[in-house]
């Protein structure tokens, strides 16, 4: 009955399986949304998407596959909204708005701000809408409908929900900002990161060993003899090399977060700070750079070859820094940039490299190729897919 | 059997079809939101509104799925068997009963809540797969099949603090708890302190949400905060001027405490009234 709306899902990349469409086709068959289409759109949705991080590409499906239904009927001829006249709104706000409602446009930047993003935002969901002449007017997730522009009637009303049965609900789009590839908090971190975990008994005996205890004392015949195993930890190791300073300051947020997610998930831990590329020397702490640092050998003489290896870096500098001795913005190093970075992978056979800079924007840079290309492929970004690709690859 | 929320708890349209779907087709209904948006409230409210006995089930970062069918109680058999008990003889003695197997065996269909299930181990869900979707399970110790004879309503609520597997999640309904609107949030409040008086009730929401919409907040305030808070404003009888008193010199609200529970947080406002304070002069 929907298996056109079912391969539009799967398309926009919602996982839904065929037991999920079955299960909505019994809800359907009970009677579980016969009255309206916002309880057909609620069902679908709790049926369908389990995780809030497709909730907004399902409300687009859903948007778009339905289209038109439960919409007032189209009243006679559209008008092209981009070319909405400028006067006629302007006049329209003049008969309807309160002069405490025009201050409060001029608050908003004017009417020439305002304009401006009128006619972005018109872009924008031509896009989507195609030609949906009635945006405008009914959507009530842009703050012109908070000012009541409406060409079907003047509506004014406060910005928020008001009349949000005018509004359809997946047009609304609340669920924006849990799309996966936008929002990177902490928490997210923590559950990308997570797939890193791997278990094993090392340490004290502190925990009762149940299987052990008892072939033990049947061994014993019958009399009780007890067994004890060391508690399960978190074993994965990981060493994090951090880029930090100059261009990295853009990405700083984001490098703290991935911090204190990394810091709390586990065990061993082991961080270092480079400049641009690894050279002869790391440090642990910033604000002594120059005071102390620690030879790079001395790392990869401490830290054996089980540790994982994150980088973390924009990959962003003059190819000299990489491909040349004497390269480093910031001292005279011996040996270039590549050859240390060789000589650490050679080390640590799991290494990743994490860019905050977005993937697109890799391929304009020349440093971001070569490094890339030294790391066998192996740069992901530092969205939440990214991190989630690093991870799998890492224990792989 | 429709639920449409209570007395003290107001569900929105979106979750009453998200639940009455759940009760109606027999599956579990998996329910996410914010810490403190009523995810735990939602099982109590149901088995409230629907007259059927609650039973939770707690999950911790150490419970196994196997406790929650049944456990073999193995060091008190051994105990017994050094002793020479007569009960040591029959297995079934030593076989306790989990949450799971509880509500199976009830008379009438219960309503089981597996609380924050995302504590457990990764491999939790997994191992639950079957029973919740046969709802039996086979009890390996005295061979016996355990079914149940009503199919509970069972409500699992979870954090996002990990992942749950694929196979789980098609087994569910879903459904996310957004952070309530104005509208909603001033009926929920109304629900829980009728007869606020309304001067109160205006002033505090519209701190609370500007609270909200303060950038940076490690963690943002939420239903269960706003109610502690109004419940203590009430206590204090704290006059409405006060709330109102916003010319950005007052920025921290009086008895934030309730409101925020981080000292960064509290940290944070301090530092910003401060801004504003200077700025006012």
């Amino acid at each position: 009955m929907f298996t056109n709306f079912f391969f539009e899902l799967r398309q926009a990349g919602v996982p839904v399986s065929l037991k999920e469409y079955l299960t909505l086709m019994e809800a359907m068959k009970r009677g579980l949304a016969d009255c309206s289409v916002e309880d057909f759109y609620y069902l679908s949705r709790s049926c369908l998407v389990k995780d809030e991080r497709n909730l907004d590409r399902f409300d687009r499906v859903f948007g778009h596959v339905f289209k038109g239904i439960g919409e007032p009927p189209p009243d006679g001829e559209e008008v092209p909204v981009v070319d909405l006249p400028e006067e006629w709104l302007r006049k329209l706000a003049e008969r309807f708005l309160t002069d405490e409602e025009k201050a409060q446009v001029q608050a908003l930047g004017g009417w020439q701000k305002l304009m401006e993003t009128l006619a972005q935002r018109l872009a924008e969901q031509k896009g989507r809408h195609q030609g949906g002449s009635k945006w405008v007017g009914t959507a009530g997730t842009s703050p012109f409908g908070a000012y009541g522009y409406n060409p079907e009637g003047v509506r004014i009303g406060q910005k928020e929900s008001r009349h949000r049965r005018a509004v359809k609900v997946w047009d609304k789009r609340e669920f924006r900002n849990l799309d996966d590839s936008v929002e990177l908090g902490t928490r997210n971190i923590k559950v990308a990161l997570r797939r890193l975990r791997k278990f094993a008994r090392t340490g004290a005996a502190s925990e009762l060993d149940l299987p052990g205890t008892i072939r033990a004392t049947a061994n014993n015949a019958g009399w009780l003899d007890l067994k004890l195993v060391p508690e399960r930890h978190n074993a994965v190791k990981v060493l994090l090399f951090l880029d930090i300073g100059g261009s990295m300051d853009d990405h700083i947020r984001l490098c703290e977060e991935l911090f204190s997610a990394v810091r709390t998930e586990f065990k061993h831990l082991e961080h270092f700070y480079f400049h641009n590329c690894v050279y002869e020397s790391l440090w642990k702490d910033n604000h002594r750079r120059q005071a102390e640092r620690t030879p790079t050998w001395d790392v990869l003489h401490t830290y054996p070859a089980d540790y994982k290896l994150v980088f973390v870096g924009d990959a962003a500098m003059s190819p000299y820094e990489i491909t040349h001795p004497g390269g480093s913005v910031e001292h005279w190093n011996e040996e270039a940039g590549q050859v240390w970075l060789q000589r650490v992978l050679s080390v640590y056979q799991k290494a990743v490299w994490l860019n905050p800079v977005p993937e697109r924007h890799w391929q304009y840079m020349e440093s971001t190729r070569i490094l890339q290309r030294l790391m066998g492929g192996r740069m992901y970004p530092l969205t939440l897919e990214g991190l989630d690709a690093a991870m799998r690859e890492l224990v792989r | 059997m429709r639920f449409t929320g209570t007395d003290t708890y107001v569900a929105t349209e979106d979750l009453m079809v998200a639940v009455n779907a759940a009760i109606t087709l027999e599956r579990p209904l998996l329910v996410k939101g914010e810490p403190g948006t009523g995810k735990t409230v939602l099982a109590q409210e149901i088995a409230r509104a629907l007259n059927k006995p609650l039973i939770p089930w707690h999950i911790k970062s150490t419970t196994k799925a196997q406790q929650g069918l049944y456990e073999y109680d193995a060091v008190s058999r051994l105990r017994d068997s050094q002793l020479g008990e007569e009960r040591v003889h029959d297995i079934a003695n030593y076989i306790v009963r989990g949450k799971l197997w509880e509500a199976f065996e009830m008379p009438e269909a219960p309503v089981l809540l597996i609380d924050e299930i995302d504590k457990a181990d990764i491999e939790f869900p997994n191992d639950l797969l079957l029973e919740l979707d046969r709802m039996e399970f086979h009890v390996y110790e005295t061979r016996q099949t355990v079914k149940a004879r009503q199919r509970p309503i069972i409500l699992i609520t979870s954090n996002n603090e990990k992942e749950l597997p694929d196979a789980f999640l098609r087994r569910c309904f879903f459904h996310y708890i957004r952070f309530p609107d104005k509208e909603t949030m001033e009926r929920i409040v109304e629900v829980h302190y009728p007869g606020l008086k309304p001067a109160l009730l205006r002033e505090a929401m519209a701190l609370f949400y500007d609270l909200r919409e303060v950038p940076g907040l490690k963690k943002k305030p939420s239903t269960s905060e706003l109610l502690d808070w109004i419940k203590l404003l009430m206590v204090e009888d704290v006059d409405p001027e006060t709330l109102r008193a916003k010319d950005a010199r007052k920025l921290i609200p009086p008895l934030c405490g309730a409101l925020l529970k981080n000292e960064q947080d509290v940290h944070l406002l301090e530092r910003l009234a401060f801004i504003a304070r200077r700025e006012g002069r």
